[in-house]
This record gives C-alpha cells, structure tokens and sequence, in this order.
C-alpha cells in the first residue's frame, strides 16, 4: 500500500504568505506537494466557517498563514485574526477536535524558505497523524 | 412584588413609558413574559425565584419596539445583558426604564447605564461550583472522550434554533444559519451541520455572552450549552481581560486588539 498523502489546505494572506510562497516556487524550493493554497484578501477576512469546511470537504489538515504583525496591508488584520484564532482555538479544543491539525504561521512575502520548511514540518506531523478519520465519519454520518 | 406593581401602574398611569415588560403567571410553577400595556393589568406582573427568563430578549424585537418605550424587569442577569446591549448600540440611555430587582425582591432605583454599572459591580461574575467542576472534567478527558461528549450532546440537537430564539444578544436579523447560497450551515440535524452551528452560536457569542444561561434553559433536548459559553468567556477574560455586560462602553473582544496580545500556537 503506497504512503498516506494528506490533503492540507491553506488559507493565506494575498499580501505576505501568497507572495512568500512564490518566493519559494520562484527560488526552485522543493517542498511538500499536499498542500492547496486558498487565497484571501486578509487573514482578518478568515472567517473560521472556512476552517470548518475544509474539514468538512475531506481535508487532514489546515494552515492558515499571513503576515507578521505589525506588518498587515490592512494595519491591524492579522491582530484582529489573532484574537480570533486565539478563542477559536480553545473552542476547537474544548469540543475534542483535534487542534494539531490545525496550524497557524507569520510568513512574510520575503520567507520563501520559512514556507517550505513550515508546510513540510505540518506535512509531516499529518501524516503520522493519518487521515482525519473521527471527523470523517461524522461528515459521512446519517446521509443517504 | 406589591412595590413593582405600584411602580408599573405609576410608569403606565403617567404615560412615562407604553409597556412594561415582566413576569406574569405562567402554566404550571413557571413564570412566563408578559407585556402590561395598559395600568389597570399591572397586578398580572408577579416577581419572585420563579421568574428566570432574561427578558432583555425582548428589547431588540421590532414587534415589542413597536409598542412604544419600555419599562423592564431586571434582575442581574437581565441588567448585565441590558449593560452588552448598550455596548453593542442596540439601546441607548433613556430608551427604556429599567425597574432593577434585588436578589431579595426590593426594587433598585436605577436611572441610567452609569447606575446599572456600579449596581452590576457589587456582584462579579463567578462560575458556579458545579460549572467549575464540569468544565474542568470535560479539560481533562481526551481528546477522542472530548470528541464522543459532545457528540453525543450535539446528537441530541433538533436544530429547533430555540437557543437562539431565546438568546438576548443573538439579535441579527438575518443569521447565518439562513444564508443558503451556499447553505453554509447544513439545515437538517445532522452531526456535522449541527457541530457547525454549536460552534457557530459559541463563536458569534464569545466576548458578548453574559452566560445568563436562557440558550440552556430554551433547549428542548437539555444540550448543555452554557458550558461552551462559560469555557470561551473564561478564555476571552484570560487572554483579553475583559467579561461581557460589565459596562456599556465595552468594546467588543474580538472586534479588538492589542499589539501584546499573547498566544503560543502561532510560528
């Protein structure tokens, strides 16, 4: 049976983390290839719904990145961002699910490197963690 | 109770506000809301440990807008509710009398936000021991027990949107639940559909809930929700520093930010 290839979606910032991972592509970087890359306007425009349907259509795990604070295009979306994720990631947590799926990064539009590193280090946490099957079944749950 | 109803009677009689808003006998041991619009019916207002429901629910209703300016029966809950309100610019001073209730029934005279805030003050919000306990053993189960518990508590739900409905600060008039095009929420109780709107509910209420505990007592299927309300105010007054319906200058915790704000989860 051939390796399990995680589905990862990340949500990222059009300003820093789009533009970083171009760096990457555009600096011959090889990195992990799981990952489908949604961009957005802001990580302050990441409504945690998104997170939820990612889960929901099939994904294993989920990177939401953007940029470093104090640099957002916007001025304050990323803080505005954190304070969310901050909440939402307890609320994850106190309803048992399982946040080391779930990973957030500062990666600015000059860390190509720092992207390649991060996506492959969450690759490769996911794929120890297999496929994310309580949530899967839950989703296949009580639809005919 | 007497003192209310004289009070009631004196705010309707003068014309000083249109409907008074309390408890009425209901079926059975329970109270229910009533709406006293003319003074001769001020005797139907009852007040004692039978009347639970947080009232402000009705404050942001068009249809109880319509009536006129309202006076209301506070207790704590209602007056912290009353204070988010404000906050959020749903109401403004003078926009109601509110007729304050003691824990021992006296009438409190309050005549602005200014006095509902120093009257709030006295009593600062604390979990109950039971909630403390439960909250602290739902933390320390796995993460798969975690999962199977609320599962199990969500499995129940009917997506009736009762906790909604009974909900003072879920006032939207169009709710995300409704917006179709895409369904964002599945409508048919369903486990994820329901995950997502218990989720939902707790993030849209997180830094506003003033855990007056109605989305509980409004479920028809005994889902423990207050718990979920109660662990995320805890979360946004150890990480923010503040608690809903303490002021009604509050900003809003996650409409807000600080630059030293503290996590360690991001890389």
């Amino acid at each position: 049976m051939s390796e399990f290839e995680p589905k990862i979606v990340a949500f990222v910032c059009n300003w820093c983390t789009y533009a970083g991972a171009d760096l990457t592509g555009t600096s011959r970087i090889k990195y992990a290839p799981n990952v489908r890359m949604i961009r957005l306007p802001c990580t302050g425009r990441i409504d945690f719904m998104l997170l939820l349907k990612a889960f929901d259509q099939g994904a294993d795990g989920i990177i939401v990145s953007g940029c470093h604070p104090g640099d957002c295009h916007y001025t304050a979306g990323n803080f505005h961002a954190r304070r969310r994720w901050i909440i939402f990631r307890s609320a994850l947590e106190f309803l048992g699910i399982d946040t080391r799926r779930v990973h957030f990064a500062w990666v600015s539009a000059a860390e190509g490197a720092k992207w390649a590193e991060f996506v492959n280090s969450v690759t490769d946490e996911i794929k120890k963690l297999g496929p994310y099957e309580t949530y899967k079944k839950a989703v296949g749950a009580g639809i005919e | 109770m007497e003192e209310l109803r004289k009070k009631a009677r004196e705010l309707l009689e003068t014309g000083a506000v249109k409907v008074v808003i309390g408890y009425g006998k209901g079926s059975g041991q329970n109270a229910r809301a009533v709406f006293v619009r003319k003074a001769e019916y001020a005797d139907k207002l009852i007040c004692d440990e039978s009347c639970v429901q947080n009232l402000a629910v009705y404050l942001t209703k068009p249809e109880v807008k319509a009536l006129g300016k309202p006076a209301i029966v506070a207790k704590l809950p209602v007056l912290r509710t009353i204070l988010q309100l404000a906050a959020e610019n749903q109401i403004a001073e003078g926009d109601l009398v509110v007729l304050g209730v003691s824990p021992d029934g006296k009438i409190i005279d309050l005549q602005n936000f200014k006095a509902i805030e120093d009257y709030v003050a006295q009593f600062p919000f604390e979990l109950t021991p039971e909630q403390k306990a439960e909250i602290e053993k739902i933390g320390k189960m796995s993460l798969e027990e975690r999962w199977q518990y609320w599962q199990e508590q969500f499995g129940r739900c009917l997506k009736c949107y009762a906790c909604r409905a009974a909900c003072p600060l879920c006032y939207c008039s169009r709710c995300l639940v409704e917006c179709n095009q895409p369904q964002w929420v599945p409508a048919a109780p369903h486990a994820i559909g329901n995950l997502e709107w218990h989720i939902v509910r707790a993030m849209h209420l997180a830094g506003r809930c003033t855990n007056c505990g109605d989305c509980e007592r409004a479920c028809p299927v005994g889902i423990q929700l207050s718990l979920l309300n109660l662990k995320l105010a805890e979360e946004v007054l150890k990480n923010f520093k503040t608690r809903a319906g303490a002021s009604s200058k509050a900003e809003y915790a996650l409409g807000n930010w600080k630059e030293e704000d503290k996590e360690n989860f991001i890389k």
